[in-house]
């Protein structure tokens, strides 16, 4: 498999967790979670509901802080800063429910993306200076580049809220690609997609690990989008991690089998 | 960009030109046709219409619940008058201080809890009116003048006989302002800070994930805002000659938020439309003032229930500020 050998342990750590907690109340979520991601792959995270893997994301990503542990972004400790500044350290994140801009054009969306990489603040707006309206134009510029990137061209003036489901999905993964990120963090990218789209989403993000100085960590429950694109794959449950390798040995990997279905013989139906 | 699209927001700037400039014209002409009342009551629309536009960057852009912007209304009036009157710093000086004092005050007491959402911060802000209020009524180190306010406050002058003191230099004085705020504040509709304002009101936690400072760009939003209003207080001020708390009440906040609702959230025509309705309302319906409220509060349900986005709600396009007004330029060319 092709997709395996970008996995190499030569290859820089991009980011990395050392013994990550996250307490709720007296539900510990997340426990001594460790977890390394090399440069150019696609790691993804998997496990039951509720084993904790959104809660990572969003350590990670900043919208949480841990009660313990810490998160290194390349070589630097992130741990408890805000989400704009780990965004502008080149972490951008979608997110599992879609949360778009719902009454803003789509492009005005992706524009957000390229917000942290702006600097022209009140005076220079107000007075409409020509570094202003050229940064305008770059961050325009960026913005419509991604919107062709995921194939929007035609809903670029239309508010993202009347755009289709899975065209709303693209679009987010397009406002986080606007950020200029070095890893991008996907949160459940097939859910509520058909096949088709599913099929036309795994493209584009083996395609985009091609292209682009990228690194990719999602959490994904369609097994076929995990087998089919990971080169690494970590499994949760209940806030630990039970098991992490390649895709194929954790298909096959009795413990993880157990956590998704349980040990005894009520089965749970799930599709492979 | 490419010129050959247009957005919505280019065509309608492209075809309703002849109506902007209808409009500026009606503004030029107006207080020449009619006497002082008439004059006064245009005036106080511009006030009430720059305080709408204030308000408008809290509530509308960003979507924070401001239920005490009078507050900061009358930080801006107060520091006019108490300076103007026990210094005797010209009125003009003031204006760009009045501001300053307003943003100043609005920093403070915000920076503590501009973390708190919807109706927290709605009743948090009423507090902060209110307390505003009753400071000014308690006369703190004799300088407010408790319940009766502060009286004899100047006009603004220009130096030699260039003195603002009739209602036609009132009304273009305070037009003027509302014009160049309304400029500014286009500008920054379509600028990064715009935009991310936008963002937050949208959905804050996406604003943070996708790299907006959501705590700062909310504190300059209410600084901005305090600011501006901080404007209106000194001119307002130096109009009625006299300022008193009564004029900065709870009652006054709920009025600027009604302007900001019946226009439409971060429309600016929108806003004066609805300062439009505030200020000339009490005068249209001046024959059946027993009924005023009635007919007020009737209005305001039958907006919520059948134009929740206000009269003139913002229609999104992406049009560029810059090229939108080289485009209206190339067009009278």
């Amino acid at each position: 498999m092709p997709e395996t050998k970008r996995r190499n342990a030569q290859n820089n750590v991009v980011m990395e967790t050392r013994k990550l907690t996250k307490i709720f109340g007296g539900l510990t979520a997340v426990n001594e979670f460790d977890f390394r991601t090399h440069q150019g792959e696609i790691f993804s995270l998997i496990g039951p509901n509720g084993a904790g893997k959104t809660t990572v994301f969003n350590v990670v990503t900043g919208i949480y802080r841990p009660e313990e542990g810490q998160v290194i972004f390349s070589g630097e400790d992130i741990t408890g800063r805000k989400p704009h500044q780990i965004v502008a350290t080149g972490i951008a994140r979608t997110f599992q429910n879609i949360r778009l801009f719902q009454n803003m054009t789509c492009l005005e969306n992706i524009m957000a993306g390229q917000h942290c990489r702006g600097k022209k603040g009140l005076w220079s707006s107000v007075f409409s200076t020509a570094g202003q309206r050229k940064e305008e134009r770059h961050i325009r510029e960026v913005a419509e580049s991604r919107l062709r990137q995921v194939g929007l061209e035609r809903f670029r003036d239309d508010l993202a809220k009347n755009i289709p489901y899975g065209s709303q999905r693209m679009l987010e993964i397009a406002r986080a690609l606007a950020t200029e990120p070095k890893l991008l963090v996907l949160d459940e990218p097939s859910s509520g997609l058909n096949a088709g789209e599913t099929e036309v989403l795994m493209g584009f993000l083996r395609q985009l690990i091609e292209e682009e100085q990228l690194t990719i960590l999602l959490i994904e429950h369609d097994m076929n989008v995990v087998m089919g694109i990971s080169d690494w794959v970590a499994v949760m449950d209940e806030g630990r991690k039970i098991a992490e390798g390649l895709p194929e040995d954790i298909y096959n990997n009795p413990r993880v089998i157990e956590a998704y279905l349980g040990s005894d013989d009520d089965t749970v139906s799930e599709e492979s | 960009m490419d010129a050959g699209t247009t957005t919505g927001y280019e065509r309608f700037f492209g075809s309703r030109q002849a109506a902007l400039f209808a409009v500026l014209g009606v503004f030029l002409v107006y207080p020449f046709l009619v006497d002082n009342y008439y004059i006064d009551i245009a005036f106080y629309f511009g006030i009430y219409a720059l305080l709408g536009l204030s308000l408008n960057i809290v509530l509308g852009e960003v979507g924070l619940f401001d239920l005490g912007h009078a507050g900061f209304y009358a930080i801006g009036a107060y520091t006019t008058a108490i300076l103007n009157t026990k210094l005797g710093i010209p009125i003009l000086v003031l204006l760009p201080v009045s501001a300053i004092a307003a943003a100043l005050f609005a920093y403070l007491v915000c920076s503590p809890i501009i973390h708190l959402r919807g109706d927290y911060l709605c009743i948090v802000t009423i507090g902060m009116g209110e307390i505003v209020r009753l400071a000014l009524i308690n006369n703190p180190f004799d300088l407010t003048g408790g319940p009766n306010g502060v009286y004899g406050i100047d006009f603004p002058s220009f130096g030699g006989p260039f003195v603002i003191d009739s209602s036609i230099e009132y009304y273009f004085l305070i037009w003027i302002i509302v014009a160049i705020t309304i400029l500014g504040l286009t500008r920054l509709q379509y600028s990064r800070i715009g935009r991310a304002w936008n963002f937050i009101r949208e959905d804050e936690v996406a604003a943070g994930a996708s790299g907006i400072d959501v705590r700062y760009y909310k504190l300059l939003a209410f600084v901005l805002g305090a600011a501006l209003a901080g404007v209106a207080g000194n001119i307002y001020a130096s109009k009625l000659m006299a300022v008193s708390p009564e004029s900065f009440s709870f009652w006054e906040s709920c009025m600027l938020f009604c302007i900001v609702l019946i226009g439409g959230m971060g429309s600016i025509p929108g806003i004066l439309i609805g300062a439009a309705f505030i200020s000339l309302f009490p005068e249209i319906f001046r024959p059946f003032a027993m009924y005023r409220m009635l007919i007020f509060g009737l209005v305001m349900i039958l907006m919520m229930m059948f134009r929740p986005g206000g009269v003139w709600p913002r229609k999104r396009g992406t049009a560029e500020f810059s090229s939108l007004l080289s485009r209206m330029r190339k067009k009278n060319a």
